[in-house]
Formats: C-alpha cells, structure tokens, sequence
C-alpha cells in the first residue's frame, strides 16, 4: 500500500496524542498530583494539538473536506464513520478536564475515565478501519489493534514521561513504567512480524483469475503499460531487503533506544535528565514514524496479484 | 433528516438525454470500415457505437471505433498547410493559405506533365481509395503509382488470384456459420477485423467445433484457439506440405472436386527443352485436354461429367508425351522429404500433432460433411438438390505474407483446400463478392503513354505473361519501384518501399515529385530508417535534394512530415465523404456485395481539406482529361462527392453500386442518380444486396451466380473459372528464363525467375541459419491500435505507451536475460536496445513485439518524453533493405511480388550494462514541440445528459456468444 | 447509506467468458467514452499525450499465462466492479456515498457525498474503483445504469455499453438473481464462478472459464505403404463414379 504522508502523520500523531491523554488519565485516576496540576494541563494541551492536527491534516487531503461532516453518519457500519464520531467525543470530557485543570477545581473521576476509554476507543477504531480490510492480509489480523494500542500508550508514556521530566516531577518508576510499555509495543511488534512471517496469503492470482484450478497462473500483460490509480495507491510493496533494514530502524528508534534512553532518563536528574527525555522522544518519533511507514509498506493489496505481484 | 443522515438511497437518473443527433458513417480507426453511428450533443461527439443494421459489424465495436472521439480531437491533427522553410526533417515549416499550397503543387505536377509524367511517384499508404487514386494516375499518365500492398500483404491477393480467383485478406472469409474446423495461419489482426472476431465467437459456442492456430505467438485469437501451433516463422508452407504429403499418402483427396473444379487433370505438355514444355495441352479449338479414366481417350477439360485420371502420361497426336497436372503436384509432395517427420524440427512442430491435424482435418472434410437443403444449378447445366460441403475453413494473413517464400506459402495453403474441396462450399473458405473473378483477373499494368496523355488502362494489372511486363527493350525496369518488371513480375501492389531509394538513386531514373498520402515512410513503413532518412535528404552535387520535391497528404503530424516540403493537411474520417467501393477493396461478405460511403459527420474546425477534393482540384488545375470538361471547367466542382455521384467507367459502373438509375433502382450499373448519397445515407451509408440462396456456394461453377456476376459487371463473361493448382501463367515465364520466347529476362535474373515461378506450388526454404543471428524477430498489430495510428490517441495510448521485446524464458536464460531486463537485438544490419518480458506462448526461437508503437521523439502530438520515444523502439531498423550475398543485392522481398519480407529478420540478443538499461536506441533528434499539450482531459463534463425525468424501464437481458449464434442460424 | 440491503429484488451483473475473450480492449474502451460523458462525468485523463498518462477507467482487461499439466494457455481476462452483494466497498463508505441499490443491486457512488477518502477503493480486493483527482471523488462501473433503463436509446442499444461492444460475444448482461434468466442458464451450463470466493463479497458478475478442446480424432492417417510410384499406380486405377 502506498505511505501517504498525511495518514502517517495524523495517525503517529493522533495515536501519540490519544496514547498521552491516557497515560495522564491513568495517572489522575491514580491519585497521582502532578496529573492534577500544570503537567497534566500541558500534556492535554499537547495531546489536543497532536490529535487536532492529525485529524485537519486527514482532513485536508480528502478529495472534499468540507463535506467531511458526512463522514460522522455511517457509524452503523463504517470503522472510518466510528473513528470520527469517537474522536470527536473525546473532546468533551478532555476539554471539560482541562478547562477545569486550568481553573484549579478537582476533577470529577469520569472525566479523565471518558476521556481515556474514548481516547483508546479511538485508536481502536482508527486500528479497526485497516484491520476490517480482508483485502490486506497484514491487516486482517488482531495484532493490528492490539499493535496501535500499544504504540499509542508507550509513545503516549514516552511523551507524559519527558513532560514530567521538564518539569521535574518524573520518577525511576515513570521511566519504568515507560520501559514497559515500550518493551510491550516492541514485543507487540515483533510478534506481528512473526505472524507477518508466516501469513498464507488469502488469495492469490489463482483464485483472483479462477484460472488456477486450470494450472499456474502468470501475468502476460498489464491492461495498461504505465501506472495506474490502483498502483500508485494499493501497488506499492517495499522490498524485503530495505523491509529489514527498516525493521531493524524500527526497533531501535522504537524500542531499544527510547527504552534505553528512557531508563537513563529516569536515573538522571537535571538537565542530562530533560536532554535524554527530549532524545527519546525524537527518537520515538522517527521510530513511529518508520514503523507506520512500513505498516503501509508491507502490506500487499489484493489488487496486486492481478497485476502478477 | 433522513437524507442528512444519508439512510435514503440517493436517486439516480436512469434516462438522461443520450445525444442530439445520430448519424451514421463507415468508421476508418482500420481497415474494416465498421459502420457506426455518431451520437452528437450540441454538434460534438458525445459516442461512437457499432450500427447493428451494419452487415460487417452487425453493431459490435472495437477499441478503436470506440476510441474515435480521442482520434478526432487529438493535438497531433495538422491544422494547415505548410511548407518547409527549414532543411528536410528539421521540422520548420510556415503555414499557408490553400490557395498557395495548390499553385506550388499545379506547379511542380505541370511541370512535369509536360516534361515526363513518369517523374511523378504518387503512392499511397494506408488508404481505401486505390480506385481513385489509381485513376487519378492514370490520368495524369505516370505508370509510378501504388498503394502500400507491396509492403501489406501482396503474397496473399497475387496467391490467391492466381490459383483461386479469390484470396484471404478480405476478399474471402470462412463460412462462419457451418464450418466445424477453422485453421487459422499467421494472424494477429486483420482487416476484417470485427467479422473475425464475431466468427470466432460464434464457432467456439460450438462444442463440435475445432480451431488450430498456427502462428509463433499465443495472443489475442490464437489465446482462444482450441489448440495452437507455435510454429517457427517463414515454415508455414512446409506445415501444409506435410498435411498434403499426410494427405496423399492415405488417399484423403475430393477427387470429384479436383475433377470438377480444378485443373488438376489437365494435361501438362511434357518436352523439355521446347518452347511448350509446361504448358496445357490444348485441342484444335485451344480447349485443354484431360484423359478420360473410363475410355483412356483425351477429351476436353470442361466436359460434363468428366471422370478423369490424374495420373498417367500419355501420348498426344501430335507425338508428344503430357501428364496431368495432378501428377507432378502428388510427385513433388509425396516426396520422403515433406513427410511429418522430417519437416517437424524445421517447423518447430512435433511430427505427432502434425499427423493428428491432418488425421483432424480429413475426419471433418471426409466424415463431418455439411449439407444445406437448396439447390444448385452449375455450368454444366446439372441441377444440384443440395449444396454438400467439406467443412473445414482457413483463413491467412501478414504472418504467412510477409516472408520471401510467402506467395508460394499461400499457394499451398490454397493447394490444401482444392485437394480438400473446401472452397466455396458450405463450411469451407467462401469468397466476398466480386470475387471469385478470372484467373487471373483481366487488366495489364499500364504502359507508358505520350507526356500529357493519360494512360489507356490503370497503372496496377495482373500480368499473364512476359509480354505485359513492363520493361524496356533491354529488359529492365521502367517503373521507378521496378514493379512489373523481370525483379518482381508480380507486383500486382507495386512496391511502395523501393520508391524512396530507387528514387535516390536514380534507379532506373530520377524522380521530380514523390507525392505520398498517409504512408509513414519516414518511420515505421520503411525497412532501415536511418538509410530511408538519409535518401530522403541527400543532396546531388548541385545542392538540390535527389528526390527535388517531396510532397506529403495526412491527417496527422507523423515522422514523415518534417521530410515534406508541402504538406497538404487531409481530414478525419468524421469530417469527409468517403466511399468504400466495390471497385477498391469493398465490404461485401460471403452472402452478399456491399459497399459503404462515410458522410461528413463534422465540420473542420481548422484548415484542412479531404484529400481526395484535393486530387480533383489539382486534377482540375492540371486539365486532366478525366477531371475537365471540353471546355476546362472542373468535371467535379463538387470535390469528391460529386465524383462519388457521377464519375463513370465502362458498363455503367461508379464509384457506388447501390441506388443507381434516375429513379434509383438499379443496383451494379446504371446511370448516376443525384439522390444516391442520399439513399446511402438513409440506409446507414452502406449498401448491401443479398445473394440468393442458391448463389451462395460454387460459385466458380455457379451458373446462375456468374450470370448475376456479369451483369453486375464483376467479371466479363458468365464463365466457369477454374480453379488453378498448376499456373500456367507462371510457367510462362520459367520459359522465358529457359530461353524461349522473344521477351526474356536479362542474364542475372534467369536462374532466379526459373527456380521461383514454378507452376506448382512450391515449398521454398529461408535463408541458411545463421549461427550469428539465430532468432527470428517479428511484430504483431494489436488490436487496439493501427499500425503507427494508436499513439496520437488519449485513450489508446494508456493501453499501450511502449513496447517491450516478448522472449521466451528458455531463450531469454540462454542469452542470460531475466524478464524486465534490457538486451541490445542485433542483426547483420543494425543495433536496437530494448526491454524484454518473458512468456510462455512463444516459438522458443522467436522473438517479438508489438508493431509500430516505438515513436520519434516529437512526433504524433505527444510530449518530447513520452515513453513511445524514449523507451518504445522499432524492429525496423534492424531490417535490411536488401539481402542477398552472392554480390548482387536484391530488394528484401518475395521474388515473385516484391512483397516486403518483413518476417524473414534474424537477430541474436546480447544483454545490456547497467548503464546501458533505462532507454531505447537508436535515438533520432527529436521533432520541435508543436502545441503544448492539455494536462488534463475532461471533454465529457460538457456533453453529459441532462435529466429527462423519464421513468426507469424494465432492463432487457443480453447473451454474447450463444445468443448470435442462434439468430445466424447456426444450430442446425 | 452504507449499510447493504438485506436483499435485492434482482441482481444484475456481467457474465464474462474467458473462453472468446481475444483481449481486443472494446470493452474497456466503450466503457470509457461512454463514461466520460455519463453518470460519472468525465473520466479524467492527466498528462493524456506525456511521460506519464494516467485515466480513470472502470473496465480493465489483463493478460495471463496459465502453465497446464498439459502446456500451457493465454487468457485474455476483463475486469471491472462485480457489483458484490456483501460489498465491502459499501459498508465502509464513512459518508454514506457508496450505496448499493435495493431494486437491482447496482453498487454506485454518490458523488455529490463523496469526500474522497479512498477507503472503499482499498476495501474491494478486485481493483474496481478509481478515484478520480481531479473531481476528489471515486468513480467505478455503474452496470450503466443510464443505459439500461433508459428510453431515450432504442432498444437494442438499453445494455451495458461493454456488452453491446464486444465483437466475439464474450459479454453478457442480465439478472443473476433469477435463476430462470439467460445469464443464470449460461452460468449453470459452462461453470460460471466467482473471483476471490475467499474474500467473501459474493461477487454477483461470473467468469466463465475457457471450454476443454473439442475431440475431433486421436488415430492418425492410414498411409498407403510403398511411396510415390505405388501411389501414382493407385490412382491410375482410380474411376470416379
């Protein structure tokens, strides 16, 4: 499948966002104080410019942006329709939170309880519109959700940790906790591409063509001898070769380093302790960045084996 | 609310308006002449269908009939006349008013009529119009004319016409209906394109039907074909050989057809060394004598109920020994050496298929027979109760033409069928009317006349012997193509692709003006362009070019127009008056003559005019006799039109057989009728008269069908045409070799003219394998486009924007090439870099491509980078000329027809560098951009339907296959 | 609205035969003029005469090679939407613009909703969508739905535009719900199947696969023994009666 940028970005970005707002969510139904004051305002504030942004820019490479509006009406069975009308719910009790951290009063439990459960339900939902797609077989899988989840919830963890750390509230145990939730999305991780390893593939130019109870099947001739919509949106695979070099990049710009990072983070103070804080989170970005990247590129659309991919 | 929520299925507009206007007209993407109608919206074409009132199509259409709309509104249409301000081939030229292009070419042709006409090469490539353009001709009185056959498919109309009366291409076709095996030879795509494709369909929805394709490649008909053969290129006569051999060796023979229909009885003077040695034995009164089997007397070829020997000499009164013809032809192929197995590995056919077709083709000739319930009446006056065929058909084409060996190929493939008694019998091979016409049909090439005099016949003719050669007192050629002469004495289509060199050399003499319409000569038509270019821009030691005037008619900017000095910009096939006439190359079918007219559906929305209004002005301006009246007006003011109306030859014929008369009722002949475009148009600019039942079959022997033929003025005479497995045309001129007769050829040409015009069919080998150049290399048209025609196109240029090279994986591993890869073709003429594919359905020693698409840079409408240039590439560079390597160098053609043997190219493949990949060679400077072209086409937001708020009606179901089947009536 | 009918009271489709389709492109291109000025108007072309030509076309046709136990086969293979009756395509439709009909099953886009999302393109397995750039929308085969119900064409001319087109008959057009139709009885008579069974669509257009090769004879020719002089001997002898 072809990596549009956009999508890229608004769902590393989004995930990232959704993923903060729940780990302070976590950390307010915790008890825990600075998910009560000033960081947690900040890291709301973030989380709404990155899930904002994610969401305008998805928006603005739609064919029609202004009818997007339409794109809240068939929830009934559309995960696309789901992930508009969840995000925009998230809103309301995120907004509510915040405005409410911004005057200093408590906080009511339901609002960061709504605001996560939305916020994890929209990832899902966002997981769910390519995990619905039989027509990608590395989509089709379960590890897909359960793959965004995590990486929303660790990239949401590295975030909330450098947030703490800048303004001198993070613990070993944060730094900890974030190592875990890093080390679950990598193993997460690793594990889809088992599976990816070992994918039969649901269909293929036999059974696209039903020539191949005849024998094996081979393309002589594309209908057209230059690209097409179908190939520039769904025909692109990466090689194997540059796969692995990504996967390779993947795991330490996800996993091994902020994880690393993350740790020394946690058993520094000061400066050193915002420097490392701020590396793993670049280094987390790249890795999302990639890992999305590669999401889109390793995945092989039925339509390719028409054209004898 | 519900809408907003969108729960309501959203209204379609099931009836909005379709079109305006509809008006019909013969399409010209090819060589069908498919009629369409034209659906126009506000006077822009909203869609092109097939007409189903139409007898070629019947309503169906192909990619480019449906593609039309794109062709008509390409940017590659030339909007103006030019002349050339720059050097030949630059591409510089200044626009022009009509009026000044006319002056300069009355000019240069005046010039010329008075001085010597023959300095007037006027050719034409992929038109309709030979009738015309060949009269034209012939008025102005130059003998160098012709259209674009010699380098088409000659071999196969001088094959047939010559042993049939009849041929393949479009002059024959299978009875689609009945037949219940169909061997196809070497055909990728063919004129009569959608009728071969509507009896494809028909005779697959057959369970008892069977079609073999023998062809190289697995594409397009030969995908759907029962069963293909991959044969090696140039073999195809060595296939049919071995049937025949397989044949005569289990007696599978229609004797009684051969008796009746052929002159393989006929008794051949055997005297070597006379003057008559080959030719018939004739009685007093010139009859052709045969030996009765019952009383062993000689009697007369045609007499009723003859029963003749087919073997045995005899002694004639007259002391000389003859044989009929059946037995040198059963000698010949008998021979071990034509046997199944000994031809297998030179075909590249296994011996076992080749037995088990000819055991296939004998079962359904001999055991499946087809019989029709009506009555015959032949010329022997015998009435016939039914009509009984031998069902099985064949059809050929460029794969079989296009090779030096591919007259006699053709001949044998005809050789087959008389054997078979499958011509013109029900499930057989049946002819189109006119035809079947004398053997050959009457009319010599033209000689030359007087300057200023016209010609006393049409410049092209069938020669029947030595005496009609037109040639000088010394033998040599006196047609700058050299056509008809002792190099190429069957050149019944000229030679179209000798013109540019002789002409530069000066072979026989020079040339004043070569005036080509539609024939892309400086690309894709000519055999080693980069000579071609150069012959088109040599200069003598004056400075003036060798060819001085070039002078160039076409729809479109092609490669051929940088090299004009004039260019006379002709119209679409939508914006003219055309006629498809049964004079040219008509549209009748098996069951009846037809003919069409296209009308002008638009009008020019620039300054060009049709071609052939064209001709008539010039033809005006120059007084030619059959253009001016006595007093020097135009004949014609109307243009081409008014020509169409009221141009007459003998008998009454014009240029249209339907509506004739004052009052219109006469069909063939008549007096012109004012209103008969009219009628035409009316009917769907076409014309078609059915042939009785009882005329449909036989015809050669059908005496009620040759009356009706003579009255229609298709043939002379109302007499019985005999088939002809031995041409004693052809031994004529083997005589003249021997050294008999006053007319013979000069010395070098003795050996050549006696191996190669042998009266029987012959099996004649390629050359030698060359260990160098062990692949065969050959092109195919798709079928979605038309030779160079496709490119200029929008639509069907996305189908196919470059050409890669088709390998087999065998072959391609053996030159260390994997599918996707760059390889240089190389042959003894030249170099071409290429990307290769892979596939399965190829003879491993061939390879192939798909014709015409490599493109010059700048041409055709197309940006400087458009993949046609920079990554399609041509086989035609690779082509020589001229072969031959005892020292004397002859044109790279058939003997006998000078038909271009494109197919005969050998090459070897040799793997490009990493450098070296990406891009085509050879690489020509590109053209300068004309126009810049639109980025984006959106044409149909301005003509969709507006809502007609007509209520949905019931839908109505369509079958393809079966459904035809039925309403032809073929289940039976 | 996305989501499917439950049923349709008919399911028109396409039935395509492998074994007569030649590949001649009729169909992908009558599909294309037809369109360009139809319900989808136009089928945007970009970069029509450059380096790069790209069109919006609903009706493809690809070539296949298929190794047999045997040898092996060209198949000349056409393909456009299937008019699925669990189309994908639909229910993924976030705007409701993809809908399929309840009277005919005719899966469509409503371009007027369409916000160019591209999702139902990447949901149907068969490649029969296109979006169009230029319009931000998707378009696809409409079964020509301005065609088949529509008065203003005579009668013969009321069928998809790529059926009446084709010139060996390898198209056919008709309800495949009613099992008493012609398009049915030709399914049921050749084996007509559907692409991708797997994927789960229920596609409603059928593919029928080539025909087995008609047997004609498997002995060859008896040949008289003895060669050419015994031969000539035969026919000397040879009286036809």
């Amino acid at each position: 499948m072809n990596p549009a940028y956009s999508i890229i970005f608004f769902t590393t970005a989004a995930g990232a966002g959704y993923g903060l707002l729940t780990l302070v969510a976590l950390y307010a139904l915790a008890g825990d104080a600075a998910a009560s004051a000033s960081p947690a305002l900040f890291a709301l504030g973030l989380a709404g410019v990155l899930v904002t942004s994610g969401l305008l820019s998805s928006t603005a490479h739609l064919g029609h942006p202004g009818r997007a509006w339409r794109a809240l009406s068939q929830w009934r069975s559309s995960w696309l329709s789901r992930e508009g009308v969840l995000a925009l719910a998230c809103y309301v009790p995120a907004l509510i939170w915040a405005w409410q951290l911004s005057r200093g009063t408590d906080t009511a439990p339901a609002l960061p309880l709504c605001s996560a459960v939305l916020a994890l339900a929209t990832v899902y939902a966002t997981a769910m519109i390519y995990a619905s797609l039989k027509s990608v077989d590395a989509w089709h899988l379960t590890a897909v959700p359960v793959n965004y989840l995590l990486l929303a919830l660790a990239s949401g963890a590295v975030l909330w940790l450098a947030i703490r750390t800048w303004m001198s509230v993070a613990t070993l145990t944060d730094a900890t906790l974030t190592a875990a939730l890093i080390a679950a999305a990598g193993v997460g991780k690793w594990s889809y591409w088992q599976t990816l390893a070992r994918l039969t593939p649901r269909s293929t130019l036999g059974s696209a063509t039903g020539l191949g109870t005849l024998g094996t099947v081979s393309s002589l001739a594309w209908p057209h001898t230059e690209q097409n919509y179908l190939l520039k949106e769904m025909g692109f695979v990466v090689a194997r070769r540059h796969a692995d070099k990504l996967r390779r990049s993947v795991v330490m710009c996800v996993g091994v380093l902020p994880v690393g990072v993350a740790m020394l983070s946690g058993l520094s103070t000061g400066l050193v302790a915002s420097l490392l804080a701020g590396l793993a989170v670049v280094t987390l970005a790249i890795g999302l960045v990639l890992e999305r990247w590669l999401f889109f590129a390793e995945a092989k659309h039925s339509v390719s084996l028409f054209y004898g991919r | 609310m519900s809408d907003l929520l969108n729960q309501a299925e959203p209204a379609v507009d099931t009836a909005p308006s379709a079109a305006d206007e509809i008006k019909t007209t013969t399409c010209y993407m090819c060589a069908c002449r498919c009629g369409i109608r034209v659906h126009l919206t506000n006077g822009a074409v909203r869609y092109i269908d097939g007409n189903p009132d139409h007898p070629v199509n019947r309503g169906v259409i192909c990619a480019k009939g449906a593609s039309g709309i794109m062709q008509q509104y390409s940017p590659a249409r030339l909007t103006k006349p030019l002349l050339r301000v720059g050097p030949r081939g630059a591409g510089e030229f200044r626009e022009i008013e009509w009026a000044e292009a006319l002056d300069i070419a009355a000019g240069w042709l005046g010039n010329i009529r008075q001085r010597a006409p023959r300095e007037l090469a006027f050719f034409t490539g992929r038109d309709q119009s030979q009738s015309f353009t060949g009269w034209w001709a012939q008025q102005f009185g130059t003998v160098n004319y012709a259209a674009h056959g010699g380098f088409c498919s000659v071999n196969m109309a001088a094959a047939g016409l010559y042993s049939i009366g009849g041929s393949f291409w479009e002059f024959g076709e299978p009875d689609w209906a009945h037949t219940r095996y169909f061997l196809l030879f070497g055909v990728a795509e063919d004129h009569a394109s959608n009728p071969i494709k509507i009896g494809i369909g028909q005779l697959k929805a057959r369970p008892d039907t069977k079609f073999v394709s023998v062809n190289p490649v697995r594409t397009g008909y030969s995908a759907v074909a029962d069963e293909w053969l991959g044969i090696r290129p140039g073999t195809d006569g060595l296939f049919v050989a071995a049937l025949i051999n397989e044949l005569l060796a289990a007696d599978k023979v229609d004797w009684a057809s051969l008796a009746r229909y052929t002159n393989a009885p006929w008794l051949v003077i055997d005297a070597p060394g006379t003057a008559e040695h080959g030719l018939f034995a004739r009685d007093t009164d010139g009859q052709p004598l045969c030996v009765d089997a019952r009383s062993g007397e000689l009697v007369p070829a045609r007499t009723v109920d003859l029963a003749p020997r087919f073997v045995g000499a005899v002694e004639l009164p007259d002391g000389r020994r003859a044989a009929p013809a059946f037995e040198g032809f059963a000698t010949r192929f008998l021979d071990p050496g034509f046997e199944p197995a000994a031809v297998a590995s030179a075909c590249g056919i296994d011996a076992d298929s080749i037995r088990r077709v000819a055991a296939e083709i004998a079962a359904v000739a001999f055991e499946r027979t087809v019989t029709l319930d009506v009555p015959w009446v032949d010329v022997w006056g015998r009435r016939h109760a039914q009509m009984t065929g031998r069902p099985v058909s064949m059809h050929a084409m460029r794969g079989i033409s296009a090779h030096a060996n591919g007259f006699h190929t053709c001949r044998l493939i005809h050789a087959l069928q008389m054997l078979l008694g499958t011509i013109d019998v029900p499930g057989g091979f049946r002819y189109k009317p006119p035809f079947p016409r004398p053997i050959p049909p009457a009319g010599s090439p033209a000689t030359e006349s007087e300057a200023g005099q016209p010609l006393t016949r049409m410049p092209l003719g069938f020669p029947r012997g030595p005496e009609y050669l037109l040639v000088d007192a010394h033998g040599n050629p006196t047609r700058i193509d050299h056509a008809f002469s002792w190099e190429y004495p069957l050149a019944l289509h000229g030679m179209l692709h000798t013109v540019i060199h002789n002409a530069w050399l000066s072979d026989p003499y020079p040339i004043d003006t070569l005036f080509l319409y539609m024939a892309n000569m400086a690309w894709n038509s000519s055999m080693d362009i980069a000579a071609t270019l150069h012959q088109l821009t040599d200069r003598r030691a004056d400075g003036e070019y060798r060819i001085p005037h070039i002078i160039y008619s076409d729809a479109y900017y092609s490669e051929t127009v940088p090299y004009a000095d004039l260019i006379l910009p002709d119209t679409t096939y939508l914006e003219r008056w055309d006629c498809i006439s049964l004079l040219d190359r008509p549209i009748s079918d098996a069951n009846g003559a037809a003919d069409a007219i296209r009308q002008p559906v638009l009008v020019p929305d620039r300054d060009v005019r049709a071609f052939q209004d064209v001709l008539l002005e010039l033809g005006a301006r120059l007084a030619l006799p059959g253009m001016t009246q006595a007093d020097g007006t135009p004949r014609y003011p109307g243009g081409y039109a008014d020509y169409l109306l009221h141009h007459v030859r003998t008998n009454d014929v014009g240029p249209l057989a339907g509506w004739r008369g004052s009052d219109g009722s006469a069909s063939f002949r008549g007096a012109p009728n004012e209103d008969q475009l009219e009628r035409y148009i009316e009917h769907g600019c076409f014309f078609r008269a059915e042939l009785p039942h009882t005329q449909r079959y036989f015809r050669y022997a059908n005496q009620p069908y040759l009356e009706h033929a003579a009255q229609a003025g298709w043939i002379g005479a109302a007499q019985t045409i005999t088939l002809e497995l031995y041409s004693e045309t052809l031994q004529k001129f083997r005589l003249a070799a021997d050294g008999h007769g006053d007319l013979q050829p000069p010395a070098a040409l003795r050996d050549r003219i006696a191996t190669h015009f042998d009266p029987l069919p012959r099996w004649q080998p390629l050359a030698a394998a060359d260990a160098d150049y062990p692949l065969h290399a050959l092109t195919q048209r798709p079928m979605h486009m038309y030779h160079s025609w496709g490119s200029q196109n929008a639509w069907l240029r996305q189908l196919t924007t470059s050409n890669a090279l088709y390998v087999h994986p065998d072959t391609a591993r053996a030159a260390g090439l994997a599918d996707g890869d760059w390889t240089w073709i190389l042959s003894s003429s030249g170099r071409v870099k290429a990307q290769i594919k892979t596939m399965h359905g190829v003879n491993r020693d061939t390879v192939w491509t798909w014709n015409a698409i490599g493109k010059r840079s700048g041409s055709w409408g197309l940006d400087q980078d458009a993949p046609e240039s920079s990554v399609g590439f041509l086989l035609n560079h690779l082509i020589p000329t001229h072969v031959g390597s005892t020292g004397r160098a002859e044109v790279n053609a058939d003997p006998l027809t000078g038909q271009a043997a494109w197919f005969d190219l050998k090459v070897r493949l040799e793997r490009c560098t990493a450098l070296e990949a990406g891009a085509s060679a050879p690489v020509f400077a590109p053209f300068p951009a004309r126009t810049a072209t639109p980025a984006v086409l959106r044409r149909g937001l301005a003509l969709k339907g507006t809502p007609t708020g007509r209520s949905a009606i019931t839908h109505r179901e369509y079958l393809g296959g079966s459904a035809q089947a039925e309403e032809d009536g073929t289940t039976q | 609205m996305t989501m499917l009918p439950s049923s349709t009271a008919k399911k028109l489709g396409l039935v395509i035969d492998l074994d007569t389709c030649v590949g001649c492109q009729a169909c992908a291109t009558s599909c294309k003029e037809w369109n360009d000025a139809g319900h989808s108007a136009p089928l945007t072309d970009t970069d029509p005469y450059g380096a790069a030509p790209d069109g919006v076309w609903f009706n493809r046709v690809h070539s296949y090679e298929v190794q047999t136990p045997g040898g092996s086969k060209t198949v000349n293979f056409p393909k456009s939407c299937l008019h699925c009756d669990n189309a994908p395509c639909v229910t993924v439709c976030p705007t409701g613009a993809s809908f399929k009909r309840a009277a005919d099953g005719i899966v469509l886009v409503d371009a007027d909703k369409c916000i160019g999302c591209k999702l139902c393109s990447w949901a149907c397995p068969y490649g029969a969508r296109e979006y169009d750039a230029h319009d931000g929308v998707m378009k696809k085969c409409t079964l020509c739905v301005d065609r088949i119900y529509n008065e203003n064409l005579e009668e013969a001319a009321r069928v998809p535009a790529c059926v009446a087109a084709c010139p060996t008959g390898a198209r056919s057009f008709g309800d495949l719900g009613d099992p008493h139709s012609g398009v049915s009885a030709l399914v049921r008579a050749r084996g007509g199947y559907d692409l991708m069974p797997e994927q789960g669509c229920a596609p409603v257009n059928k593919y029928l696969p080539p025909r087995a090769t008609p047997q004609i004879t498997q002995a060859p020719l008896t040949r008289h023994g003895g060669g050419i002089e015994s031969a000539l001997l035969r026919w000397l002898d040879k009286i036809l009666t």
